[in-house]
């Protein structure tokens, strides 16, 4: 099986500062990660590779700088890695980013062959959009399966693929055709830890860079800020919240009288949570 | 089998690993390093200060990419008592020179950067691997390591273990004992953020110029320790740090518990006034001394930097005795490899003659009873410094007292807390000590 799968280098959410001062973001020092979401794709796709045989090419858009990630991919089992780079790319937004992208996955098909299944993180965690992977199917003509939870049959010769997919009022499952584009759900595997010989390789491996030329890309106004029809308008840190946790009846004799009695303050301003929950304790 | 072939083999990517996988492959050797943090320097925890001329050695135009804070132009040491503190400060514009002397840093920056370099160099490193134990042949040879990853170890004709004060491997596969309470300093800081320019005004700093307060005293509450304050760039680091035995034999207070002490002091509460507090690390810090240095050479493998005990605490360095262990280490294994000898211990012995030809087993060795000194004498670590900030008090208030009797005040209380044997006993130890 040829799958390639599409990675992005975010900022560690977690570790983000905002200046103290001046309130702006503050990106020096915070280490960056591949996207979460990704490596729900990245492991799927291993683990295909691993039951099919084939490879997995991990592919980006970034600078220079996202080689680390792509490297690190190649740390958990990737076969090869591929940098898409060039300041013309700068500023993309998602149509950008997923016309970059898709000329991307085209060049790489001229070299590689054409992939079965590209994978895609479900969204970014710095972006959020959850365009990106729907855009690049769209642009390939590829089936779409987002939000996929597990992948149950693939059977490769007939280029078929049942999988279930989480909508919003329960499971789908889904048959359709390969190639597809497929975006993982959270918690659906756990990215496995490379084996010794696959950090090795990563070490000394070669990621290939491409420029936009590299990669077959003429029509630059379809590229970075040019090709980008959105527009930041603003960006401001949230206002804090209003309402504060408070330590209540800290030290009272009876602390059941006093959730009793907040209780009764609770239901009284939320009569319908009173009604669902009594209903609810009524059935048991 | 090629492939997972070395010429060497580096444990760890702190400042003794980076040096010696540095200069390995500067030498044209095929190095392996293994890191077992995400990155170098996400596991390392220091002050932190740079010595410029241990780093020269390797790197010589290291100022060119390194990412510095700031260079120290001034250097406090005070003495504690609870209200305030009596010391020596040394200033001098003579630091702000084209190749200063010594740099505060980020660890986390810094590591990363050196860990580049090592890159660049040749080396191939790996991270988010950690070495569980060493691979040896049937007569104990050492011949490579294995790691907590899936698939087979991988061999090399030397291993350098510059795995840090805490080191596994070197304690489970029998060349190092049990790190001992009494040989190992905890300690912990804090990063407090403020704009450059209140950094500045508070400390009497232009441009990258920056300042270290060394201190001990009451803080420590009678247990043999150190605190410090680091002008960063955009920020001030801010720890300190007591003897682990100190911790369970003689002091109530943990660790976090002695630093939010010495932040509320009043000679450092102003200096953190309006900060943000934004990390907390804590470290151990092996600072055995000589004593404590273990065996550092055997058949296919050497020990540098914190593993082999290499800290000077009477001078707050370590890195650089890491960085220069390091060093030395790597050449003398180049220099075997390249000449077509074998790792043996008995060639690898040149290493240690080259340790102790250098400033690192010279001040190891001149320090060799401080230790022992200071765990006979906790007194030391609280009296004197009581003492001296009540002489500096009796000396300097003007209250209608003659000098004379201010003189003869000082002396008896002096003499009265310690007894003319005790006073002379402990200068003469001091003395002995410090030779």
């Amino acid at each position: 099986m040829r799958i390639f799968v599409c990675i992005k280098q975010v900022p560690d959410s977690a570790q983000i500062r905002v200046h103290p001062v001046t309130n702006t973001i503050m990106r020096q020092g915070v280490p960056t990660i591949i996207n979460p979401y990704d490596l729900f794709g990245l492991e799927e796709a291993l683990r295909l590779r691993d039951r099919f045989g084939g490879e997995v090419t991990v592919m980006t858009m970034g600078p220079p700088m996202a080689s680390d990630s792509l490297r690190k991919a190649l740390t958990y089992g990737a076969d090869r890695a591929v940098l898409l780079t060039d300041r013309f790319f700068a500023g993309s937004d998602t149509l950008a980013t997923s016309y970059a992208l898709a000329n991307l996955i085209q060049k790489a098909s001229e070299n590689w062959g054409q992939p079965d299944i590209v994978f895609c993180g479900k969204q970014t965690i710095d972006g959020d959009t959850a365009q990106v992977g729907p855009g690049i199917a769209r642009r390939l003509g590829l089936t779409q399966l987002t939000y996929v939870s597990s992948i149950d049959e693939i059977d490769p010769s007939h280029g078929t693929i049942t999988v279930r997919r989480r909508a919003d009022h329960g499971v789908q499952v889904l048959q359709s055709r390969l190639p597809a584009m497929i975006t993982m759900m959270e918690g659906s595997n756990e990215i496995r830890r490379g084996r010794i010989e696959d950090a090795l390789r990563a070490a000394s491996a070669e990621v290939v860079q491409w420029n936009a030329a590299a990669a077959g890309i003429t029509d630059l106004g379809h590229c970075g800020l040019r090709g980008s029809p959105t527009v930041v308008k603003k960006v401001f840190a949230p206002p804090s919240r209003e309402e504060k946790a408070t330590l209540v009846g800290e030290g009272a004799a009876n602390p059941a009288a006093v959730a009793n009695d907040l209780i009764t303050q609770i239901f009284a301003r939320q009569p319908v949570l009173e009604g669902d929950l009594m209903h609810a304790a009524a059935r048991h | 089998m090629k492939q997972n072939h070395f010429d060497a083999i580096v444990v760890g990517a702190g400042p003794s690993g980076n040096a010696a996988a540095y200069t390995l492959a500067q030498r044209g050797l095929n190095v392996l390093q293994i890191e077992r943090g995400e990155y170098a320097g996400s596991k390392n925890v220091q002050g932190a200060i740079l010595y410029a001329d241990a780093l020269e050695k390797i790197i010589p135009d290291f100022r060119d990419e390194a990412p510095l804070e700031r260079h120290i132009v001034e250097q406090r040491v005070w003495m504690m008592d609870d209200a305030g503190h009596t010391g020596m400060h040394h200033r001098s514009d003579d630091y702000n020179e084209d190749k200063p002397n010594r740099y505060t840093i980020l660890r986390a920056q810094f590591d990363k950067w050196f860990s580049r370099c090592v890159k660049e160099a040749g080396a191939t490193v790996i991270y988010e691997t950690t070495v569980t134990s060493l691979m040896r042949d049937a007569s104990g040879w050492v011949v490579g390591v294995h790691t907590d990853r899936n698939g087979e170890g991988i061999t090399a004709d030397v291993v350098i273990l510059a795995e840090g004060v805490n080191g596994l491997v070197g304690r489970t596969s029998g060349l190092r004992e049990e790190l001992k309470p009494e040989n190992v300093a905890l300690a912990v800081k804090e990063m407090h953020f403020l704009p450059q320019e209140v950094i500045d005004a508070r400390f009497n700093l232009k441009g990258n110029e920056g300042v270290v307060i060394e201190a001990m005293g009451t803080i420590t509450e009678g247990m043999v320790g150190t605190a410090f304050l680091y002008t960063n760039r955009e920020s001030i680091s801010v720890g300190i740090g007591c003897m682990v035995s100190d911790f369970t034999d003689v002091g109530q207070a943990t660790p976090h518990g002695l630093l939010d002490r010495f932040k509320a002091h009043p000679s450092i509460r102003a200096l953190l006034e309006g900060s943000e507090i934004k990390e907390y690390a804590a470290h151990l810090i092996p600072e055995g001394g000589y004593r404590a240095i273990p065996e550092l050479v055997g058949n296919g493998w050497l020990v540098v930097g914190d593993a082999g005990h290499f800290v000077n605490a009477v001078h707050r360095e370590g890195s650089n005795l890491a960085m220069t262990t390091g060093r030395l280490a790597a050449e003398t294994v180049a220099d075997i490899i390249l000449s077509g000898g074998s790792c043996s211990r008995h060639n690898l012995a040149a290493y240690v003659e080259a340790v102790k030809d250098s400033f690192v087993m010279k001040d190891m060795k001149k320090y060799k009873d401080i230790h022992g000194f200071l765990k006979k004498g906790r007194h030391v670590v609280d009296l004197y410094p009581r003492l001296m900030n009540r002489a500096a008090q009796t000396w300097f208030r003007v209250d209608g007292v003659d000098k004379k009797s201010k003189e003869s005040t000082i002396v008896r209380e002096a003499w009265r807390a310690r007894g003319i044997g005790g006073l002379m006993g402990d200068a003469f130890k001091l003395m002995r000590a410090w030779r």
